[in-house]
């Protein structure tokens, strides 16, 4: 299939992913302010520091107040990570490719971004926070649905999977961080009500409680890490993307599992063998903050060289162009 | 919904004779509205409206950040042709293109029209749409103008005239199927007894007419469609040809020359394509041919092209015969390469290069309509009789500046049909625009596109001027449906 199409097909998704993981770390902290008495001013702060956007933040909005962070990480139209220019570029790339993905997919898509523009304007998004940031997460889920369903599993379908899945894959391991470092270090609360409160709120806001439940029964911030970083079942567990995100690479270009032909395959393959052989504990013993933000850094080689092996295509030798 | 108070007003009417009695092949329609009432006529409206919206029959309008879309505004009254006479339109639109095409091979080869001067050689020449990188070659099969939408009007005597050969990349075909799609739905039993001839296999037809021009060696040729990208207004149609024919939609940044051939850029390296229906202008289809500046083209396509190794539907270069000075030869034109009268007139027409016409022009430019020779899309032009003091002023300069560049026509009172506005029904002015398909033979798609003047009295009916559109009907056995 054309480059352009595979680039526009796998950053269509990676958008949408990344629009709903925002809402999804918004949700997270509305879900704690209503469990927790946090001191105010102090919960929003980690949200913008770990976008890496800070100085972009403080400079338009100063303070990090709920309604500040909200409109910054939703509807701020100059920032590239807001829900709203996520989804207006995942739009856009739509646009260029609906004689690739299904009407369905097309006309879901629309009506996300229409009703996150409409949100704004009606004020529904301030007014009621946890029910505009749900109906976020649901568009999301019917998109991925649509996806599925309705879209032939070819070479088109799998970009558009492997686009998902290492998005997804980043921004779950961004989650885990800074919750990591938001609730760890507060020793007073560990083993309290409030402690299993929070830790069910992070798993709620990625959708994984109902799931780890079945797993473990009772909530401890090492097995909710442990979960979400290695579960091989659960669909929104770090290794499940990896190796979803492999499976499709290797259904793109026809190498056998097991080996690699370009460096994308190394480098993701490489990935996914080191999450098999690694355990919580060395985890742990690593230093979580540490741990993660070494996966991000591979998770980001990996998009690099997507981008490179099948995207930048580069002639050979264009001055031949010019010669007969 | 009865027709008691519609009113012909002396104009022709598509659907009712002066007396106010249906046309051959209309009755079954009339009948059908009369039987609604208005509340379901209107409910059918907007069902249809819905329809177009869901199948993303859409146009983006830009401009503002909001990149929102809009339907090609859409009556439900479709505008019927009865079988007989279309079977004229037909063949006069047949021997057009034969002659037209003709013309076009024989003006960048032999050029025998000019020594026999039939057309004045500075005439061509002088052209804009006469591109030199075309002189001496011929495209496969010596076939210049694969795609064809040539505009006709009906004047207040009923008689269809030619009033512009659409040669370049007319666009508005899939507006055709996606009309017929809607409206089977929405006057299912009427459609099925009135006999229409299909439309349907217009994307088959097409697929035909590039695969013929693959060069001969290729088995299974690679054929793409060539967009300007999501931002061109008839973007829409460009993908959905491109889906209808199971081929590629590619942009110029997708399409790379190397070792004589042009290859697109794919996931897994270059790939050859062989056949290219480019819906880009000439202009801007090589920036090392023609404008450099041209962001959209293919460096290096027009060498490639010329050495036979990728074909182009429509061939650079067939501009020349549509240049609208180049219109008023036509007639002589079809004369001389078929030795026929043409079977569907001309509209008159003054050429202001000449100077007895320019006189003419310029003593009344408030009746006149005047053109501009390579405008398009309603652009460009002075309707005489709904124009100013000072833009009449505004043309006699242009025209004295240029004379070459300006033609003038009789102002048409256009026919009109009925046509739902504000939730009545209203006669407004339409013209038809069939499309003509050229590869083994000549093809013409019964019926095409009824565009419809919404404001009350316009004679324009550009989309980009606020013009909509209608389902055309060719309509077979209409004596048999009147009894």
């Amino acid at each position: 299939m054309l480059s352009r199409v595979a680039n526009s097909v796998y950053w269509m998704c990676r958008y949408i992913e990344r629009a709903e993981n925002v809402a999804r770390f918004i949700s997270v902290n509305l879900n704690l302010l209503l469990d927790l008495p946090l001191e105010e001013g102090h919960q929003w702060q980690p949200l913008i520091s770990i976008t890496g956007d800070r100085a972009q933040f403080e400079e338009k909005y100063g303070s990090c107040t709920q309604e500040n962070v909200i409109k910054f990480l939703t509807f701020d139209k100059d920032y590239p990570n807001s829900i709203i220019s996520c989804l207006q570029n995942a739009r856009e790339s739509a646009r260029s490719v609906r004689e690739i993905i299904s009407s369905e997919m097309w006309e879901q898509l629309n009506r996300f971004y229409i009703e996150v523009k409409e949100a704004e304007e009606s004020g529904f998004a301030q007014n009621d926070p946890h029910k505009f940031f749900l109906m976020i997460k649901m568009r999301g889920h019917m998109f991925t649905g649509l996806l599925y369903s309705t879209m032939s599993h070819g070479e088109a379908w799998h970009f558009a999977k492997m686009g998902l899945m290492l998005e997804r894959a980043d921004k779950i391991s961004r989650i885990l961080d800074v919750k990591y470092f938001m609730l760890l270090p507060k020793a007073e609360f560990v083993g309290a009500p409030y402690d299993n409160l929070q830790w069910a709120a992070v798993l709620k806001s990625v959708s994984a409680h109902d799931m780890y439940r079945k797993i473990f029964h009772r909530i401890s911030p090492k097995q909710v890490a442990d979960f979400l970083i290695f579960d091989t079942e659960f669909p929104r567990s770090i290794r499940h993307c990896i190796s979803d995100a492999l499976f499709s690479l290797h259904k793109i270009t026809g190498t056998p599992q097991g080996s690699a032909r370009n460096r994308a395959e190394k480098i993701l393959g490489r990935l996914q063998a080191d999450m098999d052989y690694t355990d919580i504990d060395e985890v742990l013993e690593f230093g979580m903050h540490d741990y993660l933000d070494a996966l991000q850094v591979r998770l980001n080689q990996v998009g690099d060289e997507i981008s490179t092996t099948f995207f930048k295509l580069v002639p050979l030798n264009s001055e031949l162009t010019n010669q007969q | 919904m009865n027709f008691s108070n519609y009113q012909t007003d002396g104009f022709f009417d598509e659907l009712f004779y002066e007396n106010g009695s249906p046309r051959p092949g209309a009755q079954l329609l009339i009948q059908k509205i009369e039987s609604l009432s208005r509340e379901s006529l209107m409910t059918k409206q907007q069902a249809a409206e819905v329809m177009l919206l869901q199948m993303g029959i859409t146009f983006a309008v830009y401009g503002n950040d909001e990149g929102s879309e809009k339907i090609f505004p859409f009556d439900v009254l479709p505008r019927i042709v009865d079988g007989s006479e279309w079977t004229q339109i037909e063949a006069g639109l047949k021997q057009r293109i034969f002659a037209l095409n003709a013309f076009i091979e024989d003006i960048y080869n032999k050029k025998q029209i000019l020594k026999d001067r039939i057309i004045p050689e500075e005439l061509i020449l002088s052209s804009k749409a006469y591109r030199q990188e075309c002189i001496g070659f011929s495209p496969p099969h010596k076939i210049w103008c694969h795609v064809t939408g040539t505009d006709l009007i009906r004047d207040r005597d009923g008689k269809f005239y030619v009033l512009e050969d659409n040669l370049r990349c007319p666009s508005g075909v899939s507006y055709v199927l996606e009309n017929r799609q809607v409206l089977k739905r929405t006057f299912p039993q009427v459609f099925e007894a009135s006999k229409v001839r299909p439309v349907d296999d217009y994307p088959n037809r097409l697929l035909e007419t590039l695969e013929h021009l693959a060069p001969q060696n290729v088995l299974s040729p690679r054929i793409g469609v060539l967009t300007p990208g999501i931002y061109n207004s008839a973007y829409f149609e460009h993908s959905f040809l491109a889906r209808q024919m199971g081929v590629e939609l590619v942009q110029g940044q997708d399409l790379v020359v190397q070792n004589g051939f042009v290859h697109m850029l794919t996931t897994k390296g270059l790939q050859r394509i062989d056949v290219l229906y480019r819906r880009i202008d000439d202009d801007f289809i090589d920036p090392l041919a023609f404008r450099p500046d041209s962001m959209l083209g293919v460096p290096g396509l027009m060498e490639v092209y010329k050495a036979g190794k990728i074909a182009m539907a429509n061939a650079p270069g067939t501009g020349i015969a549509d240049d609208k000075v180049i219109y008023a030869y036509v007639p002589e034109i079809i004369k001389y390469y078929t030795g026929e009268e043409p079977i569907l007139p001309n509209v008159p027409t003054y050429i202001c290069s000449d100077p007895k016409d320019q006189a003419y022009v310029l003593a009344n430019l408030d009746k006149l309509v005047v053109k501009a020779a390579n405008e398009s899309g309603g652009y460009g032009m002075l309707i005489g009789p709904h124009s100013t003091r000072e833009e009449q002023s505004i043309f006699a300069g242009l025209i004295r500046e240029n004379p070459r560049n300006y033609m003038a026509q009789p102002t048409i009172d256009l026919s009109r049909a009925p046509t739902i506005v504000d939730g009545a029904i209203a006669g407004r002015h339409v013209d038809l625009r069939p499309y003509i398909l050229y590869g083994k033979e000549i093809y013409v798609v019964p019926g095409g596109l009824t565009r419809v003047a919404l404001r009350k009295g316009s004679l324009v009916v550009n989309s980009s001027q606020g013009g909509g559109s209608k389902d055309t009907w060719v309509v077979d056995g209409a004596s048999e449906a009147g009894s």
